[in-house]
């Protein structure tokens, strides 16, 4: 590993202590007081929390339209996405996800921490990890749209004002993520 | 003051839409920031070696709770006019447990799957392609699930609600359990650590 990159690895070795892949990551409760005082800011200007899986319902919505516009405006589920005239596109949420990849993108590059990679364990192929992130990032479209919500939505932002349903969501979510680790050890460890 | 701003209609619909973009990347920094645009760091928590998820995601909570609480309590803010999702408790503890379990397959979560997209990680990328697919399938199989989707309607409920305790107690309560908590997640990652060393 010492052999990769050498003039840019001395460049960079005067910097804050950092992980393989760039500076280390910020201390867990710091970086939690921050994105509280995001969501914070979200309930006092606006009225409402963070989110991101509505905006992959109206982005869904919005694609489908070109292809079959009459079964978009027929789906019951997704047919209220272009109701109302205005572009489905021109929302909140996809609006805030849109900044999302942007702040992530920001703190990425000033921490060394964008490059092209395949995040897995040692023992499956890239080729097998894309297909289980494919997987369940539809596993986790049906979870989110019948709970209406994620784990921004929900879990985070419902959370924090005390509501119900977004209490018993977010035990579930830790709850099923516990109960299926290990069948799927192979994949990360 | 009258919070929040946007309900008391301080600015409209298309300067929301500049806000929405602003809070986007204040809440895309702090997950980069902590980690999370990484399926690694982010299952750690699941299998105990690095619970970095918990710490950070009740920090949040705990913050904003404790924000909202005092800002509330001053008259600054209207808690009535925040936006809380109604409840459906059997639909969202179903969705709850498919979304756990999609949580480990997919080594993500919708947001910080951005956060991964945007930091170079391919793996988010398939990840949000198979959320695209899975909207899909659930928006198909909607007919069908209508059922469950609608099930356990109890309308918007809150915790202190339906416990009939005061709104402070119950908040006081869920800053013991994030405190209790954090205690607790450190413990089980010392140990963690000291086994691995064993090994």
């Amino acid at each position: 590993m010492a052999t990769v990159a050498q003039p840019l690895e001395v460049a960079r070795d005067t910097a804050a202590p950092r992980t393989r892949t760039g500076k280390a990551y910020m201390n867990p409760y710091l970086a939690g007081v921050g994105l509280g005082l995001v969501l914070l800011a979200a309930f006092v200007v606006m009225g409402r929390g963070l989110g991101a899986s509505g905006a992959f319902s109206a982005a869904v919505a919005w694609g489908l339209s070109f292809v079959a516009p009459a079964y978009v405006r027929s789906n019951e589920y997704l047919g209220p996405y272009l109701d109302g005239g205005a572009h489905p596109l021109k929302a909140w949420l996809v609006f805030e996800v849109v900044g999302v990849f942007t702040g992530a993108l920001l703190s990425g590059l000033l921490a060394h921490r964008v490059r092209r990679t395949v995040e897995k364990g040692p023992r499956i192929s890239s080729r097998g990890r894309l297909a289980f992130a494919f997987a369940g990032g539809g596993l986790m479209a049906i979870g989110a749209d019948l709970a209406r919500g994620c784990t921004s939505g929900q879990a985070l932002s419902g959370g924090a004002v005390l509501n119900l349903g977004s209490w018993i969501f977010m035990m579930c979510v830790f709850g099923g993520a516990y109960l299926v680790a290990p069948l799927l050890r192979r994949q990360w460890r | 003051m009258s919070a929040p701003f946007f309900k008391y209609g301080l600015f409209g619909e298309e300067t929301s839409l500049i806000v929405a973009f602003a809070i986007g990347i204040g809440f895309g920094f702090f997950l980069e920031r902590a980690g999370f645009g990484s399926a690694r760091k982010l299952v750690s928590q699941f299998y105990l070696d690095d619970l970095a998820v918990f710490k950070v995601m009740f920090t949040a909570i705990v913050t904003a709770m404790l924000g909202v609480t005092y800002l509330a309590w001053l008259g600054w803010l209207d808690l009535s006019l925040v936006y809380k999702t109604p409840t459906y408790w059997v639909a969202q503890l179903v969705g709850g447990l498919v979304l756990g379990a999609g949580f480990v397959v997919g080594g993500y979560c919708p947001g910080t799957s951005v956060a991964a997209a945007a930091t170079g990680r391919l793996d988010g990328l398939s990840y949000l392609l198979g959320v695209g697919a899975g909207t899909l399938l659930f928006a198909g199989a909607f007919p069908a699930i209508k059922g469950l989707y609608y099930a356990g309607e109890m309308g918007v409920q809150t915790l202190p609600g339906v416990l009939h305790l005061p709104y402070g107690l119950v908040v006081f309560a869920v800053v013991l359990m994030a405190v209790g908590g954090f205690a607790g997640a450190t413990w089980v990652e010392h140990r963690r650590a000291a086994t691995h060393e064993e090994e």
